[in-house]
């Protein structure tokens, strides 16, 4: 897989990871580019619908993070997120998806290394384990 | 008036649906008043021929029930859509796969190897295979091709209208039928015969606070006959199905598994359930997530029961 | 049903009785229904209306016409009647949801009782009506039994079918009889020993298995003493039975193997009268149930204790014997299923009985007529309202190709079946 490059989409909630990524960024860490953020206002408003859309429209693997447990904005939300995560992941290796490509992580707005480590990280793992192989519905491949 | 032409049609599916149209019991009598029966079921060659042989659009109506499984379901779809004014998809199985689409956790290779070669009842030392042609000294018999993945029908031809249920029930496709006598009709797409709001919203049973502490699977617990199933720790799929069955799971004390359909405006029916089971646990670290979880055995085949082949995953793939 | 009973097998949990009777009441109407069914809309066609009668008439609307609207309201009613018992009970009549590892979800009131009670009293006189209009029909009708008994609509196999302690037909419970050409009992199994008895046969034209009996081995599509070939369903339930449980049903059931010549009957036609004799069992099964005093009892389910791990459940479907394998892990979750069908249990017959059929009445040098070819399919419709319902519509039509080939093996006629 030398020639793969994996493309990742990673949810990241406003408040603290988001903030993250973005002192991240001003302090000039060296991370991939292969994760594409998507910023929303708490980890806690990523359904799960998120996660298998951006499965199945091409993304090799998916990032949750939110705040630590205790710091959510909304106080609620991320506890959301830990208790769905569980669930969404048996299930997703039912449908024969490997637990590394679906990723749960809390980072605050002062981890900015901590982020650049993660996406390192968890770019290595992807570009390892390869490709996502979708399952095709031949010839009218279009979803929702 | 002149009496509408008919036509009902079975792909991959179970008869259910045809029964329910019995169901319909003395009404039958009224359809047959206002319709004549072009068609119902059809199978094999000939029919197909005779079907072929009528203009586009002479069918005012088809109640198409079942998944597409193989190429045959494939091509009468397509012929069924091109002569037909008005194409339902009717129950689960056409609208979203329904319980063969449950398949589509597997593919072909291992359907076939399970059901000709592993069986424990089954001697077949030869490997012997269905083909899709099989030479004789009579002529070659041909079977339909045995596809990798269950269809819904509108993965294959447009399809005009919904009726949900599996299967769906009989008030609903009197409704159906006079809504077409009638002309009075939708807009295309819609789906008919269901509410726009919620199981829960027809439900019965009292609801309190939903918090849950731990999930029973039906076997594990007998449950208050007047208290909401969900609350009890039952997987109900009420909250994020459409309600207009008149709630009968529930009224058997059973949990509602979804055959309804996904609320409007909802993707994946299993997405949207997952994620608000998780809002509902009473927990707040892993470990208690994990205890809670117990009684979630099979999140993939409860939450997608009967909406595999529309789910966002569509099934299970071999990495 | 069965896959209820598969897991009551899987987690070792014991049925109350109540729920046990339950069951049983449900079951029976549910055969009701597929009964009333099967014989009305698409067996009645060819014996009211006649075989060769105009395919356009040849319909349950024709049947309607003939006999009456009365009747017609009367099938219609009574149907429906066993449909909503099964819809009270199991919150649908299709696909009920009701049964569970060690009983069912829901129990009955006594109100409720003594509504299916009523419907029942009803459903069994209804059924003796049927029988009385066969008989009036059919077999007052001397062209009819002489078909019925004609040699291309007899086809000489094994019979199976559940039984109870006595050897009664029992559509729940039991175990599963099998008896030879001759009448004579070969094997009777319970349900976790269905391995040792019951092969299945793979060929490469047909998605469909056909099943054998093991011990014999496969035979090939043969008929006659030594074939490993069997049938199920209502004719061979009650061939491989030694009677019925129900004192008016035994009375049909004497009636008929009189009639017919005592068993094993071979004759594929009489499947339609032993359909109507198991209607009346099935009403009369109703009502004593439904007069039962456990049935309104409180215990109706016990809590599976064991882990759960394998088992095996069988019923007789309407269609035939029913079989339901699971293998679980230690959680119940299934890893491996095999289930042979109703139907699946008469494929190789279908075939057999068919081309039998079609040699017995396509005559050298005879024009084909429509009559002729409804009377091939009618020997398929003696199997299967799944099957059947794809050959016989309301409207007589019929997927049927019927090539005829002259000595040298040259194609000389090629008829379908038209609806116009
Ligand atoms: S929707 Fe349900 S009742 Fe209808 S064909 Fe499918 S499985 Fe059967
Ligand atoms: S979750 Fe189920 S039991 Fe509870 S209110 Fe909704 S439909 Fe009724
Ligand atoms: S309760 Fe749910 S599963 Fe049962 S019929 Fe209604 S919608 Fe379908
Ligand atoms: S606001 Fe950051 S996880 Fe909720």
């Amino acid at each position: 897989m030398v020639d793969f490059e994996p493309k990742i989409i990673g949810f990241l909630c406003n408040w603290c990871s988001y903030a993250g990524a973005d002192l991240a960024g001003v302090s000039r860490l060296q991370y991939p580019a292969n994760l594409r953020v998507v910023r929303v206002m708490c980890s806690g408003r990523v359904d799960p619908t998120f996660v298998f859309k951006a499965l199945s429209q091409g993304a090799d693997g998916v990032l949750i993070a939110g705040c630590h447990p205790g710091d959510c904005h909304y106080t609620e939300g991320n506890y959301n997120t830990l208790k769905r995560y569980p669930l969404m992941m048996q299930m997703l290796e039912q449908f024969g998806v490997e637990r590394e490509r679906v990723r749960m992580e809390w980072i605050s707005a002062a981890e900015g290394t901590i982020y650049a480590d993660v996406v390192r990280e968890f770019t290595e793992t992807i570009r390892q384990l390869g490709p996502y192989k979708r399952r095709l519905v031949k010839g009218r491949d279009q979803v929702g | 008036m002149a009496k509408l032409n008919l036509a009902l049609y079975w792909a991959a599916a179970c008869g259910g649906c045809d029964v329910a149209v019995l169901d319909v019991n003395e009404k039958i009598l009224d359809i047959a008043a206002v319709a004549n029966i072009v068609l119902w079921p059809v199978a094999l060659d000939h029919k197909y021929a005779d079907v072929a042989k009528m203009a586009p659009g002479s069918i005012d109506l088809c109640l198409f029930n079942g998944a597409i499984r193989n190429s045959e379901n494939e091509q009468i779809a397509r012929m069924l859509r091109e002569k037909s004014q008005v194409l339902v998809a009717f129950g689960s199985c056409a609208i979203s796969g329904g319980i063969p689409a449950l398949a589509n956790l597997k593919d072909r290779d291992d359907i076939l190897r399970r059901v000709y070669l592993e069986t424990p009842s089954t001697v077949n030392p030869d490997g012997v295979l269905p083909q899709t042609g099989c030479p004789t000294p009579v002529g070659d018999l041909h079977l339909p091709e045995f596809y990798d993945f269950v269809y819904s029908l509108d993965q294959v031809v447009e399809v005009d209208y919904y009726v949900p249920g599996c299967p769906p029930t009989p008030q609903r496709i009197w409704e159906v039928v006079q809504a077409v006598v009638s002309g009075n009709l939708p807009p295309r797409g819609a789906t008919v015969g269901a509410l726009d709001k919620s199981l829960c919203d027809e439900c019965q049973r009292v609801k309190r606070d939903k918090k849950i502490k731990r999930f029973y699977r039906s076997h594990e617990i007998i449950t208050d006959p007047e208290l909401c199933l969900l609350e009890q720790g039952l997987l109900c799929m009420g909250p994020v199905t459409r309600g207009g069955c008149g709630t009968q799971c529930i009224n058997a004390n059973m949990p509602c598994r979804g055959c309804y359909g996904p609320l409007p405006g909802v993707t994946d029916q299993g997405a949207k359930y997952l994620s608000s089971i998780g809002a509902i646990m009473d927990a707040r670290t892993p470990e208690e997530v994990d205890e809670i979880m117990q009684g979630i055995v099979d999140p993939a085949g409860t939450f997608y029961r009967f909406g595999m082949s529309t789910s966002l995953l569509k099934g299970a793939v071999k990495q | 049903m069965a896959s209820g009973k598969a897991n009551d097998a899987v987690f070792g949990v014991e049925v109350p009785p109540t729920a046990k009777k339950l069951r049983e009441l449900f079951y029976s109407a549910h055969f009701v229904h597929s009964h009333i069914a099967h014989f009305y809309a698409l067996a009645a066609p060819d014996f009211v209306m006649g075989p060769d009668a105009d395919p356009a008439e040849r319909n349950i609307l024709g049947v309607v016409g003939k006999v009456g609207l009365e009747i017609g309201g009367a099938v219609i009613k009574h149907r429906a009647y066993a449909q909503e018992i099964q819809a009270m009970l199991a919150g649908k009549a299709t696909h009920p949801v009701w049964v569970l590892p060690g009983g069912v979800s829901k129990g009955m009131n006594r109100e409720e009782r003594s509504q299916v009670e009523e419907k029942a009293r009803s459903c069994v006189e209804f059924a003796r009506f049927s029988l009385q209009l066969f008989e009036d029909v059919v077999l007052k009708n001397k062209g009819y039994v002489d078909v019925i008994l004609s040699d291309g609509y007899r086809l000489v196999t094994n019979y199976m079918g559940l039984v109870d302690d006595n050897n009664k037909v029992n559509f729940y419970d039991g175990r599963v009889r099998i008896v030879d050409t001759d009448g004579l009992e070969i094997g009777k199994y319970s349900p976790a020993e269905y391995l040792e008895y019951v092969s299945e046969h793979v060929e490469s034209w047909s998605y469909l298995k056909f099943p054998y009996l093991k011990k014999i081995g496969w035979t090939g599509f043969n008929e006659g003493r030594g074939t490993g070939i069997y049938q199920a369903a209502p004719l061979a339930r009650l061939n491989a039975s030694d009677g019925m449980a129900t004192p008016l049903a035994q009375e049909a059931y004497e009636k008929m193997y009189s009639t017919l010549g005592g068993k094993p009957v071979h004759a594929i036609l009489a499947a339609h009268w032993a359909r109507l004799v198991e209607l009346l069992y099935a009403s009369e099964r109703l009502l004593e149930l439904s007069r039962d005093e456990e049935i309104t009892g409180d215990h109706i389910r016990n809590i599976p204790a064991g882990t759960p791990n394998e088992g095996v459940g069988i019923i007789e479907a309407p269609r035939g014997t029913l079989t339901h394998h699971y293998k679980t892990d230690e959680r119940g979750l299934v890893t491996a299923v095999n289930l042979i069908v109703g139907t699946t249990n008469n494929h190789g017959p279908i075939y057999m009985a068919i081309k039998k059929a079609a040699m017995a009445i396509i005559k050298p040098g005879e024009e084909i007529s429509q009559g002729l070819l409804n009377m091939v399919e009618m020997a398929f419709r003696s199997y299967d309202p799944c099957f059947s319902c794809a050959t016989h519509t309301m409207f007589g039509e019929m997927p049927l190709q019927v090539v005829v080939y002259d000595a040298a093996g040259e194609p000389v006629k090629n008829l379908t079946r038209h609806v116009d």
